[in-house]
């Protein structure tokens, strides 16, 4: 470990020198090398090289296969019905999640930090048992479920349960991103809008809406994120009907069960493909929104 | 917290309507499930429950998810302690990189971090015949479901400790070496202590979600009774088997440990709100 303890004094003082360009600052600290190792190492081992697998697996199908495998009937519903639904959910979800950032910050009630350590239920309960849970409650000889029978909704077994359960999982995602910046609003800001005769609506949509847009965007996004590859919480309450309600994780699953490597392998890249350009996408538009609000 | 006399806004005329919104999105969504797990469970008495619980298949799921996740969490802990004290603690080039591929498996889908090591060690993987040659086994067996449930909890505790560890940055062990500590009575001495809470934090999340991981174990696993399942596959199997008491009763323990984990959870928010990570401050 001799490269670890550089030279403390090399910034202070001295003519500068020309140098060859460094790859990392001098630090008395020692353990650069080794803690760096370690997290390379295990990082390749464990993440790296099991997706580089992923990413090569599918061609030996050939482009044409592989494009074939992804258009293929079920394929495509099921990567339709997994976006869509994902999507629809976290709109919802930016909707909940500030409704219930918005009550657990501005509003003292009793219950209230109760209900706040319940927001994160969703990230706690392992998923299995909030899918049976879900089901339970949802499936039409539930409670909840039939209910919405006597309205004339299936839940249970259908898009609109998978639905459910893609909102139950997204849910602690908006509320965590958007409460922090709700709580640190400078209040003098919206005291300024008062003065200025800003009615409490005006300065909702004028002044904390604006503020709390780059926290709710990626709060939305990362709850998108979750319910595009979620399983547990949705395969029970899904019914699982080829072409109707069937996730696309769903089939990968079915897809290793017939040994068929190549095409779980299609799905799986496309998956992690298209929600990563969904990812930076919409980091895209955050950067930008963020801009504009500084200007 | 919350604003005392201030005039920020408050909507006070629909406050109670919000407030109605909130509690029925939460009880709809949150709370009833709970309620229904454990309602389930004891749907047919506590005889019942218990003897569910006892089952030799019941009690091999529990072992063996005790297992996994005894093996996983202290691997995935001292990657997060090495990593965060890489990041943290120096200056190179590359660290953003470093910082989002440690994020990668967050926005992975469980299925996706089982079937990669199907791809690799499975029957047809890239290894998998040499694996046969030498009989070994991975998927379907122990070593899978390790490798699967590692991937899936692989930032928690980095995640943790990175932010904070920036925070507090490293002058207080600078000056412990200048005093003439080892490096090793630093991290020890200085570095751990600083940091104990928000390990501990990290470690109660990655377990939690070590023990209750479903989607990817499910696809290394290959649901052999006794054998290869945790607890939360033991749930699915009896669950498709109709044996709804079983199904609950195990899956009330699951949900029992993540209330646990809850608890804990909020309690380290509150009491060390001061050492764990900014945004973990409530």
């Amino acid at each position: 470990m001799t490269d670890l303890s550089l030279n403390p004094n090399a910034k202070a003082g001295g003519a500068p020198r020309p140098r060859l360009v460094r790859w990392r600052e001098p630090s008395i600290l020692p353990g650069f090398g080794l803690s760096l190792g370690v997290t390379i190492t295990y990082l390749s081992v464990i993440v790296l090289i099991p997706l580089i697998g992923l990413a090569i697996r599918p061609w030996e199908l050939g482009l044409a296969g592989v494009w074939r495998t992804l258009t293929d009937e079920r394929v495509a519903a099921a990567l339709n019905l997994s976006f869509s639904l994902s999507a629809y959910a976290a709109l919802l979800n930016a909707v909940f999640g500030l409704l219930i950032a918005w009550v657990l910050v501005r509003y003292d009630f009793p219950g209230r930090r109760l209900l706040d350590a319940i927001v994160d239920m969703p990230f706690a309960l392992p998923t299995a048992v909030a899918g049976i849970a879900l089901t339970a409650l949802y499936a039409p000889t539930g409670p909840l479920g039939a209910l919405a029978e006597k309205v004339g909704l299936k839940t249970a077994y259908s898009p609109l349960g998978i639905f459910i359960a893609l909102v139950f999982i997204g849910l602690p995602f908006v509320v965590r991103a958007v409460q922090p910046v709700l709580q640190d609003l400078d209040r003098e800001v919206e005291e300024a809008a008062q003065t200025l005769g800003a009615s409490d609506w005006q300065r909702i949509v004028h002044v904390v809406f604006p503020a709390l847009a780059p926290a709710l965007i990626s709060g939305v996004t990362l709850a998108f994120a979750r319910a595009v590859g979620e399983y547990g919480s949705v395969v029970f309450i899904a019914g699982n009907m080829p072409m109707k309600t069937e996730i696309a994780p769903l089939l990968i699953v079915i897809k290793l069960e017939q040994y068929d490597y190549a095409g779980a392998a299609a799905v799986g890249l496309a998956m992690v493909i298209i929600s990563f350009g969904a990812l930076i996408l919409i980091n895209t538009v955050q950067l930008l929104l963020a801009r504009r609000g500084r200007r | 917290m919350s604003a005392a006399a201030a005039p920020t806004v408050r909507l006070p005329g629909i406050a109670p309507l919000l407030l109605l919104g909130a509690v029925a999105i939460m009880g709809g969504l949150i709370i009833l499930p709970l309620l229904a797990v454990f309602h389930d469970a004891f749907a047919k008495g506590l005889q019942a429950f218990f003897a569910a619980l006892k089952e030799p298949d019941a009690l091999a799921a529990i072992r063996l998810t005790l297992l996994v996740a005894a093996i996983s969490v202290p691997l995935n802990a001292v990657f997060g302690v090495a990593a965060a004290w890489a990041i943290a603690k120096f200056e190179f080039k590359g660290k953003s990189l470093l910082l989002t591929l440690i994020d990668l498996p967050f926005s992975i889908s469980p299925v996706v971090s089982g079937l990669v090591w199907v791809l690799l060690f499975g029957a047809q993987g890239f290894f998998g015949e040499w694996l046969m040659d030498h009989d070994l086994k991975i998927i379907f067996a122990l070593p899978g479901l390790v490798l699967a449930t590692i991937l899936v909890t692989f930032p928690f505790v980095a995640r943790e400790l990175i932010p904070l560890m920036q925070d507090q940055g490293s002058d207080e062990e600078a000056a412990a070496l200048t005093l003439g500590a080892g490096g090793f009575t630093t991290f020890w001495k200085i570095t751990l202590p600083n940091i104990r809470w928000a390990l501990l934090y990290g470690v109660l999340l990655c377990n939690a979600r070590a023990m209750g991981e479903f989607g990817a174990v499910s696809v290394v696993s290959g649901h052999i009774r006794g054998e290869t399942n945790t607890l939360p596959l033991h749930v699915e199997v009896l669950y498709n088997d109709y044996e709804y008491v079983g199904a609950f009763a195990a899956a009330s323990i699951l949900a029992s440990l993540g209330l646990l984990t809850l608890i804990l959870k909020t309690a380290l928010e509150w009491r060390h709100a001061g050492e764990l990570g900014a945004r973990r401050r409530h």
